[in-house]
């Protein structure tokens, strides 16, 4: 027998294919934020061609691709495993033969792959049919690009599962998952493009893995800076985020073990 | 043995209590943050740009003080019909039909969510700072503009809110699809109207009149010329518009009510 | 030996005071038994199975499953355990119960043949053709079960484990359960360890039964051997048309209790109730009757009395 992970992926993505009617309502809100925020930032280029590298065409790539990308990362809303160790679920996900953060990963690609047929195609179609797109110049940037998503989609779990985590110790992570939820989207470079900070701003944001959810993604399609350090920063992040989530997750585990939750 | 159960089980609750305590505090942080954040992108902005739909960083910033105290007030006021979905899906509507009270009256004072009470004070903190600083030549009458602009527009944000909630009457999902208009028209009001195209300007900013909230309170207390040419009279429109929004939230409240009844389901 | 504790204790520290939950259990139960674990809320069933399926490490004692450590041999005895939560579920909420099956089956690398013809087994024993690809969430809680056990047996374990498997079930469903359960331990290859409420659960499935009480085993006997010692008697509930007076003298009866000014009565009796309502109807007119089965708490009342 093979092993269950790629059945897990492919659980993920039926699981949430089920919910079309969900993610069609989700889309309108998608495509409304991204018309005000291409508004916004069409008018701040209406002062000058370029501000920090980016043109008219960068800047509304830059705001669709980001909105196709905001549930396909998933900043938001993934609280399944807090929940399940409030409720004291988690000791059915403890039981099973299989490595639990690996088994959520597998589970959460598959989710990823549905949201990019459902929730970032769309977005971009939108955009592209109002808005002058940048489209990639060099054939191999969609794969680069493809590798980039998937990557943010690996550190932006390894974040979400951290946040889960300390439902171990919390029980109730919901402050925690409305924190990083305020956060999340203008430290990523979801809301405006990094590049527009001030230079402290930008350096310290280096340190964290922040950028790796949607500015290096963005950034790869957009032919900005050199791919492969970029998504080499992103792969480090990602063994990093999933390194702690293990031991964190043995700790918590071990807590609930030893001392009965 | 049972005191010592009994015991185990109270000791266990004082647990959780503090265990979701710091769950509140962080909410409380992160609605503070929250409603500081999107003025943190404005800034960034205009370190790149020195105007934003013809108007300087003060003068965007009273903007977004406006609205965001204005959208934190209704938030704290009528922020739980969002959870009307919930109240369809488990039937609890039916029991609040059937008592003697305002179905939205009903809603609205179910849960006093004082963790909201974060986003009022970063919109009012922001407020007194854009008032203090962006150089109003204050009369009587713009003193009365400061003090009703975020009640009216906190109205206006209310009555959005209750309308646009009302869809989930008709559509399953329709809490996601609300979140469009009221999220989006709270992002809207936060920036000049100026930078948007004729067509969204009609919808977020006249149709659901998110213009009135922000944009002519300031314009009146700036005392600038509307750059688009509207009459100055709709600067001092928000106290009527207000009411014309209540009016019509009430009607399509009323009509969502009556098309649950009338399904049943 | 399937499961085999010496002086299994589990203390839960509050306050800097050691609460023990289970303090001293010792069990032995043998391949193909079926065991009811029985005693009363807070008496430490479910921490003892959590210490079984390695999910609580003890405090005190020593645990085999399996022949295997559970807490630290976890994931390998989880491959030979089947577990069942009444009141938890392990299958995906928004996938179609087919698909629940197929990935259970996938973590616990079920040969595809096996898999396949363990499947159609439990479909066709527990009738779940007609609902398999309605997603879970949609199934009524009766057929949810039915998948529940399902899934805890397609990796054909050596001990099913269940926990309060028939709470919340209508009366067929239950009785729909029991009698698979039956068939399926009858079989020889599959040991029960069942906690529940439901009498009738473990008259139907368990020859063996274990009390235990403040986390310490009361009674472990057979289950016959107990009736005849401690439980009380069934009680038969007849609702009259017209008042009567008390019925007494008739067979079996042993007890007779006058309720609604003669409107209804409680017989309680030994021996069949069918010759019993048969014999009452004779002397009045009946509009109704229940038959109340002596309670779990009833037996465990009795069993702390003597």
């Amino acid at each position: 027998m093979l092993s269950p992970y790629p059945q897990l992926v492919i659980a993920g993505f039926r699981r949430h294919s089920t919910y079309r009617q969900a993610a069609l309502a989700g889309l309108t809100t998608n495509i409304v934020f991204g018309l005000l925020r291409a508004a916004v930032l069409l008018a701040v280029l209406a002062q000058r061609p370029v501000v920090a590298g980016y043109d008219v065409a960068a800047a509304v790539t830059f705001v669709w691709l980001g909105q196709g990308l905001l549930t396909v990362v998933l900043l938001w809303g993934d609280t399944e495993l807090a929940t399940r160790i409030r409720t004291g679920d988690v000791v059915i996900d403890l039981g099973r033969p299989w490595d639990l953060q690996a088994a959520l990963l597998a589970g959460d690609l598959g989710r990823a792959g549905f949201a990019v047929l459902a929730r970032l195609v769309p977005p971009m179609a939108f955009g592209a049919a109002l808005f002058p797109i940048r489209w990639p110049e060099r054939p191999a940037t969609w794969a680069l690009f493809a590798v980039a998503a998937m990557l943010a989609v690996v550190v932006s779990f390894g974040i979400r599962f951290l946040l889960n985590a300390s439902a171990f110790w919390l029980l109730d992570a919901r402050g925690v998952f409305a924190v990083w939820g305020v956060v999340g989207g203008v430290l990523s470079g979801l809301v405006i493009p990094l590049a527009w900070f001030p230079e402290w701003a930008r350096t310290a944001l280096a340190f964290t893995p922040a950028p790796s959810l949607f500015q290096t993604p963005i950034d790869v399609f957009l032919e900005r800076g050199e791919p492969v350090g970029a998504l080499a920063g992103q792969a480090f992040w990602a063994v990093l985020l999933l390194g702690v989530g293990r031991v964190v997750l043995h700790r918590g585990s071990r807590r609930l073990v030893v001392q009965g939750g | 043995m049972a005191d010592r159960v009994l015991l185990r089980i109270v000791a266990s609750r004082i647990r959780s209590q503090l265990a979701y305590r710091t769950s509140f505090a962080l909410h409380v942080v992160a609605q503070l943050i929250g409603q500081g954040i999107e003025l943190v992108a404005i800034l960034v902005v205009f370190t790149q740009v020195t105007s934003l739909g013809g108007f300087d960083r003060d003068e965007v910033v009273l903007m977004y003080a406006l609205a965001a105290t204005a959208f934190g007030l209704a938030d704290l006021s009528v922020g739980q019909v969002e959870e009307l979905p919930t109240y369809i899906r488990t039937g609890e509507l039916d029991v609040l039909l059937l008592r003697p009270l305002g179905t939205l009256v009903q809603i609205l004072s179910a849960d006093i969510a004082l963790k909201r009470v974060g986003k009022v004070v970063t919109g009012l903190a922001v407020l007194a700072y854009a008032y203090a600083t962006s150089g109003i030549d204050w009369t009587p009458l713009r003193v009365l503009v400061a003090a009703t602009a975020p009640l009216c527009g906190a109205v206006i944000f209310g009555a959005v809110w209750v309308a646009a909630n009302t869809v989930s009457f008709w559509v399953v999902d329709g809490r996601e699809v609300a979140n469009s208009v009221t999220y989006g028209s709270n992002f809207a009001t936060s920036y000049p109207i100026t930078v948007y195209g004729p067509w969204l300007r009609r919808v977020l900013c006249f149709a659901v009149p998110g213009a009135f909230v922000a944009y002519f309170p300031a314009l009146a207390l700036l005392g600038r010329p509307d750059p688009l040419g509207f009459p100055l009279w709709l600067q001092y429109a928000p106290p009527l518009v207000a009411a014309l929004a209540v009016g019509g939230a009430a009607l399509v409240w009323r009509a969502g009510v009556r098309r649950y009844q009338g399904t049943g389901s | 030996m399937i499961i085999q504790t010496r002086g299994l204790g589990r203390d839960f520290v509050v306050r800097r005071t050691r609460i023990p939950a289970v303090a001293d259990v010792g069990l032995d139960v043998e391949r193909g038994e079926a065991v009811g674990f029985l005693g009363p809320n807070g008496a430490g069933k479910s921490t003892t199975i959590k210490m079984l399926t390695g999910v609580l490490v003890p405090t005190a004692g020593t645990a085999r499953v399996c022949g295997l450590d559970p807490v630290r041999e976890r994931k390998a005895l989880a491959r030979r355990i089947g577990v069942v939560f009444g009141q938890r579920s392990q299958l995906w909420w928004d996938l179609p119960l087919a698909e629940s099956f197929a990935l259970h089956g996938a973590i616990h690398r079920v040969p595809a043949a096996r898999h396949r013809e363990r499947l159609d087994e439990c479909v066709e024993l527990l009738d779940m053709a007609a609902f398999l690809s309605t997603p879970v969430r949609q199934l009524s809680l009766g057929q949810r079960m039915r998948g529940e056990v399902t899934a805890a047996l397609l990796h054909s374990p050596e001990l099913l484990v269940l926990d309060e498997p028939t709470i919340g079930l209508d009366l067929a469903s239950k009785e729909r359960l029991r009698t698979f359960l039956a068939a399926v331990n009858a079989r020889g290859d599959v040991t029960l360890l069942l906690t529940t409420h439901d009498l009738p659960d473990v008259e139907r499935l368990c020859r063996r039964v274990v009390v235990i009480d403040k986390g310490r085993v009361l009674v472990d006997d057979d289950l016959a051997t107990l009736r005849r010692r401690f439980a009380g008697n069934r009680t038969l509930v007849v609702d009259l048309v017209e008042p009567a007076g008390p019925l007494h003298g008739l067979h079996g009866v042993v007890d007779v209790a006058v309720e609604a000014q003669g409107m209804r009565q409680r017989l309680e009796f030994t021996g069949s109730a069918a010759g019993l309502i048969a014999e009452a109807a004779r002397r009045v007119e009946i509009r109704d009757v229940t038959v109340d089965e002596p309670s779990i708490e009833d037996l465990v009342r009795t069993l702390y009395a003597s």
